[in-house]
């Protein structure tokens, strides 16, 4: 993946037999946050282990740059083929495990510094070992960290006292104390209630935007991929299906998979019924304009929920008849199933509980709003 | 007070503390190098990746377990026998003679502990979360201080269950003892020891007082061992 304007911080080219398919994965990115979106169990763990040497991959090559160097300063952390493999010690990568991984035995204030006594192991670019910090420094770096995460006061807590932000901003700080060439992030929000989701966004969006080095964060949560990652890399059975700037992949996803991954759930195949014409198979047979021109290798289209809108008579293109729909009621949407099997959601109080009304008899969608998607 | 009761009085003030001692020393030797063996041996079965390695080496830190005591101790005569490779170099080189010592007790019971120790010790470090130990890799801490700080001190409840059970079983360590120390007074009869040959000569009585010491020991070191345990874990919540 090119990100252009911006010089390749991490290069990734790695293969590895799974159980139950094999990963290829390749990419390269730059500062800032490159998001792996993909299914549960499709490569996206393994990719992050493998970069901070937790697996091995069975080939390929792993590397670091600092930033400013463009040639100089490299530093391969995996290479099958020159036999490098550093141990995890000498990465320097900093990994966010999904259940946080704080040791339960030490409090927030060891766990910080836990990191910290250790850099004999670190090698610097060029392979030199650097010196180990004092107890001054160590010290300075802890405090630095616990205000900056706001967890004065908690200190002397144990991970097991801590709710689940406070566990996340101690597993920051403990990675960031320890000054990574590289962030990883492995579903950062899967073991958080929806509740507290919202606002650890919000505070991991501020820690990626000030980290100077590459972050590479795994998700299977589009909302997540859209708002914290620069850059996208869809990823399904251990095969890269497109990557690219996270706005354009989700305007354009060009794949079926692409689509169904960054949230479409209406995809239908079609029959070419002309250049700008097709006739949607799965939705009995509705013909639809679309904005682009259908090439040979368009074999479906989607339609985002959010793009279905209503209007008041069945005159003009586009025009989709509800029929006869199947209404669900959410605490702040109706899920409306139309009777030609589109999906569509009309936004809600929570003191309505009554339908009538608020479903029209038609609706549109815009061609431009129309996906044309590949079969992978 | 009848003939009877001034007899077993008589016996009582006669009664042969020595094999309370021996057992003491042996028991209280043995738990402490078994714990330290068991612990390192999980510790290094734990880190091997090569699974049939693991599989082959696990199956031979076990096998005290489950072959019988006699058929351990006979190994273990095979072993350190005055004229058998191990016994003779010890005679040989530190004039130490091995079987029928009261070092062979400690021998006997480190042997038939330790599969308890060490299976307690990997499973207990099994049970550590994996990302903990991928954690402490990450962030530079050395597979000693891994070792230490996350692997040991988050499997202590599992540990020291380990640690009870190699205790108690080197404790009550009775077939291999008797094949490579014997059963002789005040040198190698331990408590068990005692107990059988007591009962072997029909006085009951002295047995019972044995048995009683037993019991007692064992008890309380469980649950001293327990309690510690406990406290371990109610400091973090």
């Amino acid at each position: 993946m090119e990100n252009s304007g911006n010089e390749a911080l991490l290069e990734v080219d790695i293969r590895k037999k799974l159980k139950e398919f094999s990963l290829e994965i390749r990419f390269s990115c730059g500062r800032g946050c490159l998001g792996i979106l993909g299914p549960s169990g499709c490569g996206k763990s393994m990719t992050l282990k493998s970069i901070a040497g937790i697996v091995t991959p069975d080939e390929g090559r792993i590397a670091l740059r600092a930033p400013g160097m463009r040639e100089t300063g490299e530093q391969i952390l995996f290479h099958k083929a020159q036999k490098i493999n550093l141990k995890p010690q000498e990465r320097r990568v900093g990994y966010l495990f999904q259940n946080y991984a704080l040791f339960p035995n030490m409090t927030v204030e060891e766990n910080i510094r836990s990191g910290l006594s250790s850099h004999a192991q670190r090698k610097g670019f060029g392979g030199g070992k650097e010196k180990p910090m004092s107890r001054e420094q160590q010290n300075a770096r802890v405090d630095e960290m616990i205000n900056r995460f706001q967890l004065s006061g908690l200190e002397n807590r144990y991970p097991g006292q801590l709710s689940g932000g406070q566990q996340q901003r101690t597993a920051l700080a403990r990675i960031l104390a320890y000054e990574p060439q590289v962030l990883l992030l492995d579903e950062p929000f899967s073991a958080m209630d929806t509740y507290l989701r919202e606002g650890l966004r919000l505070e991991l969006a501020k820690v990626l935007s000030s980290y100077e080095g590459a972050s590479v964060m795994v998700t299977h949560d589009r909302d997540e991929a859209y708002q914290l990652c620069d850059y996208l890399l869809l990823l399904d059975n251990g095969r890269v299906l497109t990557a690219g700037r996270t706005r354009e992949i989700f305007q354009d996803p060009g794949t079926c998979q692409a689509a169904r991954l960054t949230g479409c759930k209406n995809i239908s195949s079609i029959e070419r019924l002309g250049a700008h014409q097709v006739r949607a198979l799965d939705w009995d047979g509705l013909v639809l304009t679309v904005e682009k021109e259908v090439g040979p290798e368009i074999t479906s289209i989607g339609i985002r929920a959010h793009d279905l809108e209503p209007v008041s008579d069945g005159e003009g293109i586009n025009r989709i008849p509800v029929g006869n729909p199947s209404v669900t009621e959410m605490p702040f949407e109706w899920y409306v199933t139309l009777e030609n099997g589109l999906w569509w959601k009309v936004e809600k109080t929570i003191h309505t509980h009554s339908s009538a009304g608020v479903i029209p008899e038609w609706l549109v969608v815009q061609p431009e709003a129309v996906l044309l998607l590949r079969d992978e | 007070m009848g003939p009877t009761a001034l007899q077993q009085e008589a016996k009582a003030e006669n009664m042969d503390w020595s094999p309370i001692w021996i057992s003491m020393k042996t028991a209280s030797l043995s738990i402490f190098i078994t714990f330290f063996l068991g612990i390192l041996a999980a510790w290094a079965v734990v880190l091997i990746r090569d699974g049939r390695l693991k599989m082959i080496l696990d199956g031979i830190l076990t096998l005290p377990l489950v072959l019988p005591p006699t058929v351990a101790g006979f190994f273990l005569l095979y072993l350190f026998g005055v004229k058998r490779p191990l016994g003779k170099f010890f005679l040989d080189f530190f004039s130490i003679k091995i079987a029928f010592s009261w070092g062979a007790t400690v021998i006997a019971a480190v042997t038939m502990s330790f599969p308890l120790m060490y299976r307690s010790a990997r499973g207990a470090f099994e049970q550590v979360d994996p990302n903990l130990t991928a954690a402490a890799r990450t962030l530079g801490m050395s597979e000693w201080e891994i070792f230490r700080k996350v692997l040991l001190a988050n499997a202590i409840p599992g540990v020291v269950s380990g640690g009870v059970l190699a205790f108690a079983r080197g404790l009550g360590e009775f077939g291999a003892t008797a094949m490579i120390a014997g059963n002789i007074a005040g040198k190698t009869r331990t408590l068990p020891m005692a107990v059988y040959s007591e009962v072997a000569a029909g006085n009951m009585d002295a047995a019972n007082q044995y048995v009683l010491v037993i019991v007692v020991i064992a008890l309380i070191s469980v649950m001293l061992m327990n309690w510690a345990a406990m406290r371990t874990e109610n400091r973090r919540r």
